[in-house]
């Protein structure tokens, strides 16, 4: 049994990075290194940069309804160590931004005349952004009436949502390109708002806002819950841990209601990515849905597990309903097959998500329940980590399955690509500047907190 | 007004106002970093960070804006300096990122590290330097197409003269701007040592900054004729140029009006700007790109113009907010509020 478990596991990783051909490192390849890379890094800081002003907004504005000095010293403390993952991700930001026009000279020639406006609507959202978070910052005590002070976050956290959904729209846009015609190759007929309310839209926009909101809370959660079992529960740290929770909870039921709107606008609109990541390879009625598994030599699942009808019911929402399988593309025009774990790591952290907050508000509610239950905490721990990791699967998988095009049906991604040869010595180059970027950052947060804890900070609160 | 003129005149005005904002944090970055090596943080400092804080991520947006708008108006721009510029734009990238993210960290981390402290005050002449680099290239000489590729030569850059009196340039200028908005920054805070000492910075990279601007016009009269005397058909606006640049210059020496000084120091810079800005007209980058063959598409062109303008309601009361209460609020730059 142990032996079996153990070559599925090796099948996979085999799957992963050498079953299939190993891709030669050219300047295509290297390029979309990079750009992952960067994006890898920079989506953790953006992720928490849209979702936790919306947690600090919250805290101050209940912190002040219910003359509550907890959430106001929770407001506090959140946009101190928020302030210094912004810096990271404005900078990490402007780099994306850059090597967008760096990396993919051709793409962005081609793209920035049907996809230019919101990628300039996004600079103005963050631009709005910017000028609030600095007044936030710098004006706790400014005002006589503390709504004031409030009304400042409404901003950040308008702007930093705005600037979600216009850069969301973007990709959508590179997987269902609309608002223009290509006549002998020349793009014409150009409808900048068709373009940018693309199909893939609602769907691409909406999910990662609520994934951002709800990993910012599992995030916080997860922190409240780790001093929680260092230092005892005091009535500050369950607060948070309610709060964040509570929240964690409704953005995870809503990322779950998007998620399968998703499977529907795949299914209709890019059915080969859809049947990529389910491995469903033949058109069929009634579509089982395969969770994990792994492909024999002949390319046939084994190890799976099978959930009668599933993948036809978040095609279509009809249990017998039809659902195209890979064999009717070509194969030079569909994604590897690896991302099928990707898919599965993101929804499956999802799914966990809901249970797990899901569990933590039973145990709230529920007399004998006992919400600090150290295992119970502990999860809460993990599930920080977890979140961010299914952002990173969820991204992977959205970028890969998407692959070879990286104008879905209009542009090969190779097409698009720098044809310089330094791509390599720059990757070392970001690879190095991300990891101290990484590092320092996550030292100084540690200095910062350890230096100066909740508790003397609220006695200091109550003197003044 | 043709919609090309007019994209790049939006653009233009924001690659001035990040021309200035851009100087202040730069070169304040610098004067700190010096401040801390000669002992006289304690006097120059406070007046530094008090300025910085609220407003270093806002500078950085301008230069975003900047870049996003110029691949948004003209796309072929993202070709030619994508492929050519990968290369300086990562090492520029690079040193912005740095710069940034340690501002934060020294600033809300760990206070008295001397090394972010250099990191940050370093990088403040290094960015300005390489960004610098592409105004220059936008002269032509320093790129080729050849068999479907652009190629960036970098030899001719670096032994070219007209590039290093670029740099020159760039580099005094940011010190000089930076130091004339501390100067008055000082004068509003009432804050009489770091006023003494930011006026001798601010009176002492004056002359330098002239020069500089002498090289330049110099050096291209060799690099690229054709700009040169088109330079010369608008010689009224580097003419104003000069009479602010000394009418700010005497204000500070006679140590009066520092706010009108400042002031001059902006409108020489807007003067100069906008000469070479229009004399370089029609080419954005000389002889690949004019206005017209670099263009996006018209409908485009139009939804970035409204999409601007309905920003700029937007944006203009929010800069407004901040500057009144950073810029403008006595007590604050005197530091009597609690932050």
């Amino acid at each position: 049994m142990i032996v079996q478990k153990v070559n599925v596991f090796i099948r996979i990783i085999e799957m992963t990075v050498g079953g299939v051909d190993m891709p030669e490192l050219d300047s295509v390849m290297l390029s979309r290194l990079l750009t992952a890379m960067t994006l890898g890094f920079h989506i953790i800081f953006a992720t928490l940069g849209v979702g936790v002003p919306l947690l600090i907004s919250g805290a101050e504005w209940i912190g002040i309804r219910r003359k509550d000095e907890h959430y106001r010293l929770l407001a506090r403390r959140w946009t101190r160590g928020f302030v210094v993952t912004v810096a990271v991700g404005v900078v990490t930001g402007t780099c994306i931004g850059l090597q967008l026009s760096l990396l993919w000279p051709s793409f962005m020639e081609v793209a920035g005349q049907v996809i230019g406006l919101p990628l300039f609507l996004e600079t103005f959202a963050f631009f709005f952004e910017a000028i609030f978070l600095g007044i936030y910052l710098y004006t706790w005590d400014r005002f006589k009436n503390p709504y004031y002070h409030w009304l400042i976050s409404v901003p950040v956290v308008i702007g930093s949502t705005a600037s979600a959904f216009f850069i969301s729209t973007v990709n959508a846009f590179m997987n269902a390109p609309t608002g223009f015609e290509l006549k002998n190759g020349e793009i014409v007929d150009i409808q900048p708002l068709v373009a940018m309310f693309n199909p893939a839209t609602p769907t691409k926009a909406s999910h990662v806002i609520s994934t951002a909101y709800m990993t910012a809370a599992f995030v916080l959660a997860a922190i409240t819950a780790f001093l929680i079992l260092r230092k005892g529960k005091s009535e500050y740290y369950k607060k948070a841990l309610h709060f964040t929770m509570l929240t964690g909870f409704v953005f995870a039921i809503a990322t779950a209601i998007i998620g399968d709107f998703s499977g529907k606008y795949l299914a209709e609109y890019q059915p080969e990515k859809l049947a990529a990541a389910e491995w469903h390879f033949e058109t069929e009625k009634g579509a089982d849905l395969i969770v994990g598994g792994v492909l024999n030599e002949d390319g046939e699942v084994e190890h799976e597990l099978r959930i009668p009808n599933a993948l036809s019911i978040l095609a279509h929402a009809d249990p017998n309903s039809e659902v195209i399988g890979l064999e009717e593309f070509p194969e030079d025009e569909t994604a590897p097959l690896f991302i099928h774990y990707l898919f599965d790591v993101m929804v499956g952290i999802g799914m966990f998500l809901v249970f797990l907050s899901g569990l933590y508000l039973l145990f709230v509610k529920w007399r004998k329940g006992n919400p600090y239950w150290r295992p119970l905490l502990w999860t809460i721990v993990a599930s920080g980590p977890l979140a961010i990791l299914a952002i990173e699967a969820g991204w992977i998988f959205s970028e890969v399955g998407r692959q070879p095009w990286v104008l879905w049906h209009m542009m090969k991604t190779s097409e698009g690509a720098t044809t310089s040869e330094h791509v390599g010595q720059m990757f070392i180059l970001f690879a190095a500047l991300y990891i101290l970027l990484g590092t320092i950052c996550t030292t100084v947060l540690l200095k910062m907190f350890r230096k100066n804890p909740a508790e003397t900070e609220f006695e200091q609160m109550k003197k003044r | 007004m043709e919609i090309q003129l007019l994209g790049i005149t939006v653009l233009w005005i924001f690659l001035y106002g990040y021309l200035i904002v851009a100087s202040i944090d730069f070169g304040a970055g610098f004067f700190a970093y010096y401040g801390r090596i000669t002992k006289k943080d304690h006097i120059i400092n406070n007046i530094i960070s008090r300025y910085l804080s609220p407003v270093w991520e806002v500078t950085n947006v301008f230069f975003v804006f900047f870049f996003v708008g110029l691949v948004g108006f003209f796309p072929s721009t993202a070709y030619y300096y994508g492929t050519a510029l990968l290369v300086p734009g990562s090492i520029g990238l690079v040193l912005l990122a740095i710069r940034g993210s340690f501002y934060a960290f020294g600033n809300y981390g760990a206070k008295d590290s001397n090394l972010y402290m250099f990191l940050y005050g370093a990088t403040g002449l290094l960015i300005p330097a390489s960004l610098s680099t592409a105004l220059t290239i936008s002269e032509g000489g320093f790129m080729v197409e050849e068999g479907g590729t652009v190629v960036f030569l970098v030899k001719e850059l670096f032994t070219s003269f007209y590039s290093w009196s670029v740099v020159f340039l760039a580099i005094v200028s940011v010190l000089y701007i930076s130091s004339m908005f501390l100067t008055f920054y000082a004068s509003k805070a009432k804050d009489l040592p770091a006023l003494e000492l930011l006026r001798k910075y601010a009176l002492f990279w004056s002359p330098p900054t002239i020069l500089a601007s002498f090289l330049v016009f110099m050096s291209l009269k060799n690099h690229n004729p054709e700009h040169f005397q088109n330079m010369l058909d608008y010689s009224y606006l580097f003419m104003l140029s000069l009479f602010c640049f000394l009418t700010a210059v005497w204000l500070v020496y006679r140590k009066v009006r520092y706010g009108t000084a400042f002031l001059f120091v902006m409108l020489q810079f807007f003067f100069a700007f906008f000469g070479y800005g229009v004399s370089h007209l029609p080419y954005i980058l000389y002889p690949y790109i004019t206005l017209d063959t670099g263009f996006t598409n018209e409908t485009m062109g139009i939804a970035l113009v409204i999409a601007f303008i309905a920003g700029l309601f937007l944006l203009i009361p929010s800069l407004y907010l901040i500057m009144k209460m950073f810029l403008f609020d006595a007590k604050y730059v005197q530091g009597d509020r609690v932050k």
